[in-house]
């Protein structure tokens, strides 16, 4: 039973309900299933705690980093663009703009495992196999001169890993260190003698701006609007070519399509990402996306005049880096014929 | 029109023409015998003769599309792509203290998922006596709450730490929101599932994570979790909104935005924190010196004026203005507001809308008569702790600058002769 007691009218009622005879008294719910807890419960703690059984090395790390991780992190756990860096950074902490990696910041080597684990790849999270996740996080501890490359990581190994900044961190001290703010008689008059500008928003100017378009006063929006209309009509024509797609493939290819979204956009107003925009990439010439800096043996290709059929787009999906050694595109691919099927559906409909 | 509305954001265009309807409306409140008749007024208007639409026109009604620059905006920089990122309440435009769902914030690990009511399911397992799951309708058999709560992500402001960046209150202090929430008590549910098991409930913890990909994991203690923490289904009257964890979040009063958990999917009774990426890589506060707070989960005491302000500045000349602006606390009811017109070298206590309440947003006013010179306007909430919001410098002592997380200081506008305001630090 609870060590709380429970409102009587509701004991009552789980009595005259006979309900089961676990610690509630509401009786609601039912109990999980050891299967269903071992496929939730996944989490890692710092003395290893929730660990499978595994190991995996630093250059099958390489291997599956490379794959896997690089297209937004970098080949060397650097980081692509905005997207986090994994490796350096040490002795930055005090610095005025700190490096925080894996090996400058991280306290404990679980949090990597756990994080891998469960959430990474970035939009294929739960993807990997332990040996894989040991793998990445060896290579990853790699990057970071931490490990040799004949290092080893695994369930046995694991505790013996201490990251650098294991001691870097303190609990909340707000309440002592910050003791001065709580000030019963705040200054109310005469608080300063001179108050002047030291720094300006405005000077900086990293405020995002409207594009002149939309800046017009409200009126012409309300025109605009009204002018919309007539726009609707020419957009309508493809909509009804769309119909001709198979409903249920195109929503099983928006399903399918979340793998690639972290890299790629479509639809109205979609920019260039870590990939290429892909509205009417189906039966395009290859490599011809404004704006988007392609890989070498994509630019051959395309100079070689590939456009992407059908045909050309599964054989890429299915493989992408076996179908085109040295595309920047670092996915896996998709195993499921049906997918890619999908998929190529739901592109066409961005055309 | 919605991709318009995102980028529609304040400008001097705005301003200008803001400010030439304010002189016009002065003129005619001037009451000068020049005056002409207002067309508005003698004329018979299309709406005072023609119909209007029938009920069914919006079976869900979105605000009017002269509204429409009141939405949310982020900040593209910020981030690497808008999958992982946030967005900014238009707490400028907003009154009152309850955020409308369709404007409040938005922060997502990997995107805001579709989860449905039928697929959901919520486990409690670890240190219980009976590990339970349960279905959306099972908990909306338990007795059920309602609470008003502000949800802050603890980098509310971070971008101003090295000084003022962002020119608008909806970027500087947007990341919040307040909201009713209804819902059951965590201690409803853990006490379902049983907690002998867990002992002594001194230094236990429970693991709280969602069911999306990012699954956001976070440790709170044991005793937090019994105290205030609502599993929660409903806010302002309706369903949370997709973005916001339909069907099911938790609700960590007072404590940073990170901890509320979205699609929350499994509850973990455990002897130690997990000491996920959330709470060691990430929402964690780097000092100045190298070594870094942790469990810094309370927000500390915090204001700020919402009107005028950049993205809000004054239109109607000199004479009656109003100073409005939000104020909250973690650790309790906000007390009392500050403002000052001069930069902080003279504070007036401002009226608050209605008393503070526990842990929740509460709306100030000071009403002026404006006299037309420059002001450096600033708000200092103090709560029921004791706790007056510090400034910038006071801050920075303690903290240096790149703490990220939790920049709670006083934020000053320097509204001009114009009107116009602009976000600067003073001395």
């Amino acid at each position: 039973m609870s060590k709380f007691p429970k409102v009587i009218a509701g004991a009552a009622i789980a009595t005259a309900l006979s309900l089961p005879a676990y610690a509630g008294s509401y009786g609601l719910g039912r109990t999980a299933l050891p299967e269903e807890i071992a496929a939730w419960d996944l989490d890692v703690s710092p003395d290893g705690t929730g660990l499978p059984a595994g190991s995996g090395d630093v250059l099958t790390g390489e291997e599956v980093f490379a794959e896997q991780c690089a297209v937004c992190h970098g080949d060397f756990a650097e980081g692509v663009d905005n997207w986090p860096k994994l490796a350096g950074g040490q002795g930055t902490l005090d610095h005025e703009d700190p490096l925080k990696t894996v090996g400058s910041y991280w306290p404990y080597l679980s949090t990597t495992w756990d994080y891998v684990n469960r959430s990474m790849p970035f939009g294929a999270a739960q993807t990997l196999e332990p040996d894989e996740v040991y793998a990445i996080v060896a290579y990853i501890l790699y990057s970071n001169d931490l490990v040799d490359e004949d290092f080893v990581l695994s369930d046995e190994t694991f505790t013996g890993v201490e990251l650098p900044n294991a001691g870097g961190f303190i609990l909340d001290d707000r309440l002592e260190s910050e003791k001065h703010f709580w000030n019963p008689e705040p200054c109310m008059e005469n608080c300063k003698d001179s108050v002047e500008i030291t720094m300006r928003a405005l000077v900086l100017d990293v405020t995002p701006e409207e594009t002149s378009a939309a800046a017009e006063p409200a009126e012409a929006v309300v025109e605009e609007a009204a002018v919309a209309e007539p726009v609707a009509e020419p957009v309508a024509e493809p909509v009804v070519e769309e119909v001709a797609l198979d409903p249920e493939l195109l929503a099983k290819g928006a399903k399918v399509f979340k793998k690639c979204k972290a890299c790629h956009k479509v639809g109205d107003g979609a920019k260039n990402s870590t990939g290429p925009l892909l509205n009417g990439i189906v039966g395009a010439d290859a490599g011809a996306v404004e704006g988007f800096k392609y890989s070498k043996v994509m630019k051959a290709a395309a100079e070689d005049g590939l456009v992407w059929s059908d045909d050309e787009l599964a054989a890429f999906l299915t493989k992408p880096r076996k179908y085109m050694k040295g595309t920047k595109m670092s996915f896996a691919g998709l195993k499921k014929e049906a997918d890619i099927e999908a998929v190529i559906t739901y592109l066409r409909s961005f055309d | 029109m919605s991709d318009k509305a995102k980028t529609f954001a304040p400008s001097r265009r705005q301003f200008l023409a803001g400010a030439a309807a304010g002189a016009g409306a002065a003129a005619a409140s001037a009451a000068s015998a020049t005056a002409t008749p207002d067309p508005l007024i003698t004329e018979v208007q299309e709406w005072a003769s023609g119909l209007g639409d029938g009920v069914d026109a919006t079976p869900y009604g979105l605000p009017i599309q002269f509204e429409q620059d009141v939405v949310r905006r982020n900040v593209e920089w910020l981030t690497a792509d808008t999958i992982s990122s946030i967005n900014f309440t238009p707490i400028h435009a907003l009154d009152g203290t309850i955020t409308p769902q369709g404007c409040a914030f938005e922060r997502h690990h990997s995107g805001a998922i579709e989860l449905k009511k039928e697929d959901y399911r919520l486990m409690i397992n670890g240190l219980v006596d009976t590990p339970l799951v349960f279905s959306y309708a099972d908990l909306e058999r338990f007795p059920r709450e309602n609470r008003v709560y502000f949800c802050e992500c603890a980098a509310n402001s971070g971008m101003e730490w090295a000084g003022a960046q962002l020119n608008g209150a909806q970027f500087t202090h947007g990341m919040i929101h307040n909201m009713e929430y209804s819902g059951v008590s965590l201690r409803t549910l853990l006490e379902e599932a049983g907690l002998a098991a867990a002992g002594d409930f001194k230094d236990k913890w429970v693991y709280v994570e969602g069911a999306d990909a990012s699954s956001n994991g976070r440790s709170i203690p044991l005793e937090k979790a019994l105290d205030d923490v609502l599993v929660a289904f409903k806010a302002n009257g309706e369903a949370l909104r997709k973005e916001h964890g339909y069907p099911v979040r938790l609700v960590v009063p007072g404590w940073e935005g990170n901890m509320w958990v979205k699609w929350l999917r499994r509850i973990e009774v455990m002897d130690g924190p997990v000491e996920s990426r959330e709470e060691t890589s990430k929402y964690t506060d780097t000092l100045a010196n190298g070594v870094a707070r942790k469990w810094t989960w309370e927000m500390d005491a915090k204001s700020v004026v919402t009107s005028p302000s950049p993205q809000a500045p004054i239109t109607h000349g000199k004479g009656p203005l109003v100073i409005t602006g939000l104020a909250w606390s973690g650790r309790g009811a906000i007390t009392g507001v500050d403002v000052s017109t001069d930069g902080g070298k003279t504070w007036t206590e401002a009226r608050l809308g209605a008393p503070g309440t526990d842990k929740a947003l509460t709306r100030f006013y000071l009403d002026i008569n404006w006299d037309g010179s420059e002001m450096f306007l600033q708000s200092r909430a103090r709560d029921s702790s004791g706790y007056v919001q510090p400034t910038k410098t006071q801050l920075r002592e303690v903290r240096g600058l790149n703490s990220i997380y939790h920049n709670n200081a006083i934020q000053t506008w320097w509204v001009k002769a114009t009107g116009e305001a602009e976000n600067v630090e003073v001395s």
